[in-house]
């Protein structure tokens, strides 16, 4: 079982928290708007710190199914 | 916003009494807060407006309400108006609800907040940071010229997140003066606050002539923002209020910071001598103050939509919830030692920003104002110590902060 990160634009309020938490990951368009710079990371601890502080909800991690 | 503060205690006294959720002694919230934590206890609280409300004050419960805006609601219906506003036409209280995203749900809410968030990105707090610097230094460079003593809270605490807002909304240097005078007697508890609701009322017909002033020429700060990228979407008090909003909210709460921060670390050298002296301590640190102070005691109370239950208690739908944002930045079962200020302790992800929808937009600007202000002050004056009687705790209210802070150096 595999994590996946899903990043959901419409929910994200743009507090830029997954931006301080993981800039190489997570950016903000021009109107705060989380963006993901990576295809598919790693997800490391600062993914994860990321995801558990998203005030939004905008970030989840889910299994992907695969084995 | 509007009509949500309990005033009973928990414990019968004849006295009348500040409401568990605003009483602390200095830096510590009334130990009734932590009990109440600790037994899972919710406890109903009457506002001094006939309105009650549950006061939540575990972690995880008030992360809970805050992150959903469908059951707990921000747009407060059929609930009594502070005494003080009944006699107030509705034309005299419709602006005060412009602008306001405290006062609205989703999808309202997202509509008016998403114009706002493009300014507040972490580019763009960089952009900002070398105007906030000079703002900064500017300030300090005064303070050494006028020599100790002098009050922190009026000549540093106070005056640097003004003039760091007035930069932000395009404020003209030549008006700065008797805007910030204005800003400080609106949010000051000592004035009635029928007086505060007139000079509120003065800065919002000022933030609507700069509105009107900036349609014609929009300039690089965030009413000309707005107004290249939304002004067609926003209406003129909306505007006006936005412009207002963001005034109040980033004003009284990031001035309680700078101030309580500084005593806070006046109070733990070793920690004080860290921050000035470890750039990498900085950015831990604020966070650690952010947490242990939670200066803002509650957000604004939240409706239930529909029953639910916190500690074995039914709460109806209809029914207001109020959340303790220090007892829950001080939960054990979040934080390890939650009572001590240890600014090493790393990411424990506090709730005094808020969480949700409505978590504090200005948090990236609020974050790096302190991580620039308070270094700052400590570097310009090694020696900064507190005067005989130098320190005032405010009285109790919903923003924590210091009636002043007498140093010298
Ligand atoms: C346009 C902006 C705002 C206006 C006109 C406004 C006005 C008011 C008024 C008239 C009251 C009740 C009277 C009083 O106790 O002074 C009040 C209470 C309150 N305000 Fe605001 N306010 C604004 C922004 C904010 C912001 C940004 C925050 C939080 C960050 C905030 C938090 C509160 C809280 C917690 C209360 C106590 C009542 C409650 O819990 O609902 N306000 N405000
Ligand atoms: C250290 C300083 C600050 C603290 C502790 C703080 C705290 C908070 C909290 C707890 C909330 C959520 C209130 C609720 O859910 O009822 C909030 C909301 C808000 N804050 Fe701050 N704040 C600070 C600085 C600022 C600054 C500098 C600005 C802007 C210039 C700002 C603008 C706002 C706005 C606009 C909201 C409402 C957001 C919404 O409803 O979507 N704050 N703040
Ligand atoms: S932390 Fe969440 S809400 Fe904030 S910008 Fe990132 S995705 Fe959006």
């Amino acid at each position: 079982m595999t994590e996946r990160l899903l990043v959901d634009p419409d929910v994200c309020i743009g507090a830029g928290l997954c931006v301080v938490a993981q800039p190489r990951v997570f950016d903000q368009d021009e109107d705060g708007i989380v963006t993901v710079r990576v295809e598919s990371p790693p997800l490391d601890d600062d993914i994860r710190q990321a995801v558990a502080t998203c005030p939004s909800g905008a970030l989840s991690l889910r299994d992907d199914g695969s084995p | 916003m509007r009509a949500a503060e309990p005033v009973s205690g928990t414990t019968d006294q004849a006295v009348p009494e500040v409401p568990v959720y605003l009483r602390r002694d200095e830096f510590t919230p009334s130990p009734d807060l932590g009990r109440l934590r600790e037994a899972g206890r919710v406890e109903r609280v009457t506002t001094p407006f006939g309105a009650t409300a549950w006061l939540l004050t575990r972690h995880d419960d008030v992360r809970a309400v805050l992150a959903d805006s469908t059951r707990f609601s921000n747009a407060v219906r059929d609930v009594p108006q502070p005494p003080e506003l009944d006699d107030l036409t509705e034309d005299e209280r419709a602006p005060l609800r412009f602008g306001n995203l405290l006062g609205l749900d989703p999808p309202e809410h997202t509509r008016l907040r998403r114009t706002l968030t493009g300014e507040f990105t972490v580019r763009r707090m960089r952009a900002l940071e070398p105007r906030v610097r000079r703002i900064v230094d500017e300030q300090l460079e005064k303070m050494a010229r006028k020599g100790p003593p002098l009050d922190l809270v009026t000549e540093y605490g106070l005056l640097v997140p003004s003039l760091v807002i007035c930069e932000l909304l395009g404020v003209p240097a030549s008006d700065r003066a008797a805007f910030n005078a204005q800003t400080i007697r609106l949010i000051d508890v000592s004035v009635p606050i029928r007086e505060r609701l007139r000079v509120g009322r003065e800065l919002r017909d000022y933030m609507s002539d700069l509105a009107e002033r900036a349609r014609l020429a929009p300039g690089d700060d965030i009413i000309g923002m707005l107004i290249r990228e939304h002004g067609r979407d926003l209406t003129h008090p909306e505007l006006a209020g936005l412009a207002n909003f963001l005034l109040l909210a980033g004003h009284e709460t990031t001035a309680n910071m700078l101030s309580l921060g500084t005593l806070a670390l006046l109070r733990h050298p070793a920690q004080l001598a860290r921050m000035r002296d470890d750039p990498a301590a900085v950015a831990p640190g604020v966070e650690e103050l952010l947490r242990w102070l939670s200066v803002v005691q509650a957000p604004v109370a939240r409706q239930v939509r529909e029953d639910t239950e916190f500690g074995g208690v039914r709460i109806p739908a209809g029914d207001l919830v109020l959340l303790s944002l220090p007892a829950a930045n001080r939960d054990p079962a979040a934080v390890a030692r939650p009572d001590e200020l240890d600014i090493g302790r790393g990411a424990v992800g506090h709730l005094a920003f808020g969480h949700g929808v409505h978590h504090c937009i200005g948090a990236p600007l609020a974050r790096m104002e302190l991580n620039v202000g308070l270094p700052a002050l400590l570097q310009r004056f090694p020696g900064l110590r507190i005067e005989p009687d130098g320190v005032g705790f405010r009285p109790s209210h919903v923003f924590y902060g210091l009636s002043q802070l007498v140093v010298s150096w």
